[in-house]
């Protein structure tokens, strides 16, 4: 390039310079992206480091959280996350892979190419507009046939979680099986496996780091999310004891944070803490999405599941 | 009368949808040697060795058979045919190598576990045999349970060919087995080959006409779907009857 250039100084000069430029600006916008995040966090950390001399560690892993009493126990909050996380993760999962196949698999061309779309639109809905469906049409349900004392619940949140998170699973997983040759299936044929012993067997596992994405993607976007779950889960600060936890309601950290965040005097111990919540949900959320990592990273170098040649 | 053939093909019309592949077959291929089944690309030999364990019927497309697939003397595409047994009975291996994403053990008993055998002993002393019968025990005995993609192109292609050789096929179908390897490779596959053909029926679309002359004991020529000359393999490869014959077996086009 350089030498097929070289008579045309002017010419390469502008070349250059324009490459200079856009090299600067794609540059620029990277770095801005990670500064962004380290800013993000470096906030959270000064307006959240002060709970630390405020109140003591024994409150904070305190199982109370009582602000307007000056009991700040985080451990409900992660664990009412936890609880509509892990119901979400259980309900949008099966169901999830299980559309996923279907559609993939299974589905006649006409139905796919309906049903395709119109999943995709649900990711469209807002979550205010689902928190809505949820309140009105779906908590209801919940109190009579669950025979929970509220409809507003964990697995009210759950419930609606999943269903948020389902058109990237069903979508996403979709693909990765999709993606899986053509080859691999043949071979299972001609060993005398059935189409769903081949699913079973072949596909699935050669798609599981695809699919294994979209579920965290999914979740990603479950755990998150604050809209729908302030509105449906009732909202009240308990440590889950028994399985029943899921028919009573809960309070997540993102909930708790947009709920008060609004109420509180900027810089007193309560601000503080809500901060000191932001970052726990910032580690948990970090360590979760660590965790899939690694297990991909495993089960990708012990299993070879891997989609090559 | 000769021989009862293991495979038999009467006046068998292939297409997908309303493109004709295989136009009016009639095929004998003999049991217990290596039966070569070659011509240009796109002559229709993968779609008749898919045919005759109907590996056709996962085709996306629409497609229409005519005439009679016999194994055995029985119609394979009658209505109360067994398919799994079928595939089991006539196994396959294809040109690129595909172990299943499983270890190595497991890619072999596979297709047994399918039919729901799970005694440990049968299932390791199946191992051993059908690795040892495509020449590939001495290289893997001591990683069995490495995946099956850890193996190199050569080793895959023959791991393959032991997870077909562990259902005790009568009738093995290899589509260009050896295309996608080094010559050593190549070797190993005919050799193992040449092992078991005195138990087993082989139908190989070789990827060259060297390998054809080289591997078969009989042999038939395909040309756009068309058979055009079937017999022993001295005959075909050094006096054709057919023009078109000797032509691609001398290289003047293919
Ligand atoms: N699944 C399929 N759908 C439609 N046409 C096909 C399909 N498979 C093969 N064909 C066509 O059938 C003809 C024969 O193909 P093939 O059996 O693969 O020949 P060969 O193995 O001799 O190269 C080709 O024209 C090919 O395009
Ligand atoms: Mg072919």
């Amino acid at each position: 390039m350089t030498t097929a250039s070289a008579s045309k100084e002017p010419s390469r000069a502008v070349v250059n310079w324009r490459e200079f430029a856009v090299e600067q600006i794609v540059r620029l916008l990277g770095l801005s992206a990670i500064a962004l995040v380290a800013l993000i966090f470096a906030f959270l950390l000064k307006e959240g480091a002060a709970t630390l001399q405020e109140v003591p560690l024994s409150n904070l892993a305190g199982t109370r959280w009582y602000p307007t009493f000056g009991y700040f126990g985080l451990v409900p909050l992660v664990m009412g996350s936890l609880l509509v996380t892990v119901g979400a993760v259980l309900i949008s999962v099966p169901l999830g892979v299980g559309v996923a196949i279907y559609l993939g698999e299974i589905a006649p061309e006409p139905l796919r190419d309906v049903l395709k779309p119109t999943i995709e639109v649900i990711a469209g809905i807002p979550s205010v507009v689902l928190g809505f469906i949820g309140v009105l049409a779906f908590s209801p349900l919940i109190r009579q046939y669950l025979g929970a004392p509220t409809g507003l619940t964990a697995i009210t949140g759950s419930v609606l979680l999943a269903y948020m998170a389902l058109p990237t699973i069903i979508s996403i997983a979709e693909d990765a099986m999709d993606a899986v040759p053509k080859s691999y299936r043949d071979a299972a044929y001609a060993l005398g496996a059935t189409e769903w012993q081949t699913i079973w067997r072949v596909v699935l596992p050669s798609a599981r780091s695809g699919i294994l994405i979209a579920i965290m993607l999914g979740v990603g976007r479950a755990i998150g999310e604050t809209m729908t779950v302030m509105m449906v889960t009732g909202n009240a600060a308990r440590i889950p004891t028994s399985l029943d936890a899921f028919l009573r309601p809960a309070r997540t950290m993102t909930a708790t944070i947009a709920a008060e965040m609004g109420e509180v005097a900027q810089g007193s111990t309560h601000y503080h803490v809500l901060f000191m919540v932001g970052i726990t949900l910032f580690v948990l959320t970090f360590l979760i999405n660590a965790f899939a990592a690694v297990a991909l990273f495993r089960s990708e170098r012990r299993g070879g599941g891997r989609l090559l040649s | 009368m000769e021989t009862p053939a293991k495979i038999e093909l009467q006046h068998v019309h292939f297409a997908y949808e309303d493109h004709e592949v295989l136009h009016d077959i009639n095929l004998r291929i003999p049991p217990n040697q290596i039966f070569v089944l070659f011509g240009p690309a796109g002559s229709g030999k993968s779609t008749l060795l898919r045919l005759l364990n109907r590996l056709t019927d996962f085709s996306p497309e629409e497609t229409h058979l005519q005439g009679k697939v016999l194994l055995d003397g029985q119609d394979i595409f009658a209505p109360d045919v067994d398919v799994t047994r079928l595939r089991q009975r006539a196994g396959m291996v294809f040109a690129k190598p595909v172990p299943l994403p499983l270890s190595i053990r497991d890619n072999i008993t596979y297709g047994l576990t399918l039919g729901g055998r799970r005694d440990r002993s049968t299932l390791d002393e199946t191992v051993e045999r059908s690795l040892h019968a495509a020449a590939l025990w001495d290289e893997v005995k001591d990683r069995l349970d490495d995946p099956g993609m850890a193996l190199s192109g050569g080793q895959q292609q023959r791991l393959c060919l032991a997870r077909t050789l562990a259902l005790q096929p009568e009738v093995v179908l290899l589509d260009e087995p050896t295309s996608g390897l080094d010559p050593i490779s190549t070797l190993q596959v005919e050799e193992a080959l040449f092992q078991l053909r005195e138990s087993v029926t082989f139908i190989v679309v070789p990827h060259s006409v060297q390998q054809a002359a080289r591997v078969a004991d009989r042999a038939a020529f395909l040309l756009m779907g068309e058979l055009v000359e079937e017999g022993p393999a001295d005959v075909l490869f050094t006096r054709p009857k057919d023009k078109r014959t000797e032509d691609y077996v001398t290289g003047r086009f293919g």
